[in-house]
């Protein structure tokens, strides 16, 4: 049985400081994020919680899946000296090579992880208007939930899944990459033209996604240059014997509630069933790196991409053979992993998409990022009898991104809603139940003062007259609200928790 | 369109837009029309003014 498809998304956003002479993106950056810190530590809504920042102790990005890194591979850097704050709600929000950027915390099912992404655009929201009390004048920070500046310039949105560490890495490879590459029919979120070298807008005046043109190695390290489809990172953030952490670095951000629930729904179920070795059809690309990028210029969905034995098959037709899987391995061994109910939500919904792709694939301008913004550059071209060079373009492809209410264009296009606007901001402060996640939250919420540090798999408190206490949580599936919330509950100060915590774990 | 033939199995009937493989918008029917006309006013109204400027100011440092 696969293990639970515990997952998040860490997206990186676009920054940009309207109004200044001279902007720097760390210092927009930091700004924004201290802003958001210090508004609401005063108003104690939405705590986050203030002086706990992260603890570094078990990062290490530069570990390689595969063993010892190749030297040519060059692991992260860590830029410890940046603000870096944990919120009540378990998520992270810092600074990240010159970007804004929000991990949100362990969920345990793609509705859950769309919940939380939905929070983070409105924890920005709110900073972006933090941060305007303290401009002069004039200045506002503007932050764009894109991966690109169409310069050349991209940023990513990772998305994490909880994998079985018994699992043959090339069982992943394999499956993760024949969907990776698919999925990307429903989760791009659009771009005009290619920043691809020797690409122009010419040949290119519209693709699927905002990330394929960065794609160079089917498999790797890296995660700024020479990115790789299937990334090796081993950081498994649990327990190392029985886990690793699969990082997809190959997804685009989602203005599109729909598109991140699929995007994190059908990658869970395809990497439970490869866990299971549920799937018997083996799709290996001749040229990977290449499919990626068709399959992101091809928007007529029916260009057959090259297979290893010599025949072909479309980025639909392999999404539907994954979905009949999908279907299969949910009959005769159920979605527990990726959360029963919500499974069956995604397999249905999965299908709706599919099915409309290929029937009519305009008729989804409200379920996906690349159609509605395609519908709408479309029409604009038309209005004005615009060439597909023409900035007022670009500029609307940019500004869908927009995060400011006011301005957001994909805010304005109808896109379908499938997370309440209360259950959103209740997942601003509150963090999810079932994972670790509550653990770290909650912690926060009741004796910030007390913490000094967490991370993914630790809390460490400082209760002054004794040494500093950290408290593992090496299991991601625990410290959830059925496990902890009654002895949570029961206690009343971080001292009394830590006793209790030294008794149960001397008992 | 050699290449085309081989994928019959599930590709959809659809008429080929001006543009060769891009997909028509859909509804072509008035009230989809009025409607992406009411959108397109809308957002005319909250664009950025100099689209050029905006579009060229855009630079990010590369990241993740």
């Amino acid at each position: 049985m696969a293990v639970p498809k515990i997952c998040g998304l860490e997206t990186e956003f676009g920054i940009a400081h309207a109004g200044a002479e001279e902007a720097n993106p760390i210092t927009a950056s930091s700004l924004l994020i201290n802003s958001y810190l210090s508004e609401f530590c005063q108003t104690a809504e939405g705590g986050p919680a203030v002086g706990v920042s992260w603890d570094f102790e078990d990062e290490m990005p530069g570990n390689d899946i595969r063993g010892i890194a190749p030297p040519e591979s060059l692991a992260p850097e860590i830029e410890t000296h940046l603000v870096n704050a944990v919120l009540t709600n378990g998520a992270r929000y810092y600074v990240d090579h010159a970007h804004p950027e929000l991990s949100t915390p362990e969920c345990s099912n793609a509705l859950d992880a769309t919940r939380f992404d939905k929070a983070a655009e409105l924890i920005l929201i709110r900073s972006m208007e933090a941060a305007a009390q303290v401009l002069p004048p004039g200045q506002e920070l503007v932050v764009y939930k894109n991966n690109s500046d169409g310069k050349g310039n991209s940023y990513g949105c990772h998305e994490n899944y909880l994998m079985d560490r018994s699992t043959p890495f090339s069982q992943i490879v394999l499956h993760g990459t024949a969907h990776l590459v698919t999925r990307q029919i429903f989760t791009g979120a659009g771009k005009v033209g290619s920043e691809a070298p020797g690409l122009t807008t010419a040949e290119v005046p519209f693709q699927i996604t905002q990330r394929a043109d960065f794609f160079e190695e089917e498999v790797g390290l890296e995660t700024t240059l020479k990115r790789p489809i299937i990334n090796t990172r081993d950081e498994p953030h649990a327990d190392p014997r029985l886990y690793r952490r699969l990082h997809v670095i190959a997804g685009d951000a989602n203005m599109s509630e729909v598109a991140t629930f699929l995007k994190m729904g059908t990658t869970a179920i395809v990497l439970a069933m490869a866990e299971d070795g549920f799937l018997p059809r083996e799709f290996r690309f001749r040229t990977p790196v290449q499919a990626m990028r068709q399959v992101s210029y091809d928007l007529s969905l029916a260009l057959p991409l090259e297979l290893d034995d010599g025949s072909t098959a479309t980025a639909l037709e392999i999404q539907w053979d994954l979905l009949d899987q999908a279907r299969k391995y949910a009959d005769s061994r159920g979605l527990d992993p990726v959360g029963a109910q919500v499974g069956e939500l995604v397999i249905d919904r999965w299908e709706q998409v599919l099915a409309g792709l290929e029937s009519d694939p305009m008729g989804l301008s409200r379920q996906l990022d690349w159609v509605a913004k395609y519908r709408l550059l479309q029409g604009m071209a038309q209005r004005h009898g615009l060439r597909h060079d023409d900035a007022r373009l670009a500029a609307l492809d940019l500004q869908y991104h927009d995060l400011r209410p006011a301005r957001s264009v994909a805010a304005r296009v109808g896109l379908e809603s499938i997370i309440s606007s209360d259950d959103a901001r209740a997942a601003v402060s509150d963090p999810p139940r079932d994972t670790r996640a509550y653990f770290r939250g909650q912690c926060l919420k009741r004796w910030a003062p007390d913490i000094v540090a967490a991370n993914w798999d630790s809390v460490v408190f400082d209760l002054g007259d004794e040494p500093l206490r950290r408290v593992p949580m090496m299991e991601p599936t625990k410290g959830t609200a059925d496990h902890v919330g009654d002895l949570l509950a029961s206690c009343q100060s971080a001292s009394e928790l830590l006793a209790r915590l030294r008794d149960s774990s001397h008992r | 369109m050699a290449e085309r033939e081989q994928i019959k199995k599930s590709a959809p009937q659809r008429e080929e837009s001006e543009v060769e493989g891009a997909p028509a918008v859909s509804g072509q029917g008035d009230e989809l029309k009025a409607e992406l006309d009411d959108l397109l006013d809308e957002i005319d109204e909250v664009l950025e003014s100099n689209a050029e400027d905006f579009v060229k100011s855009y630079i990010q440092k590369g990241g993740q």
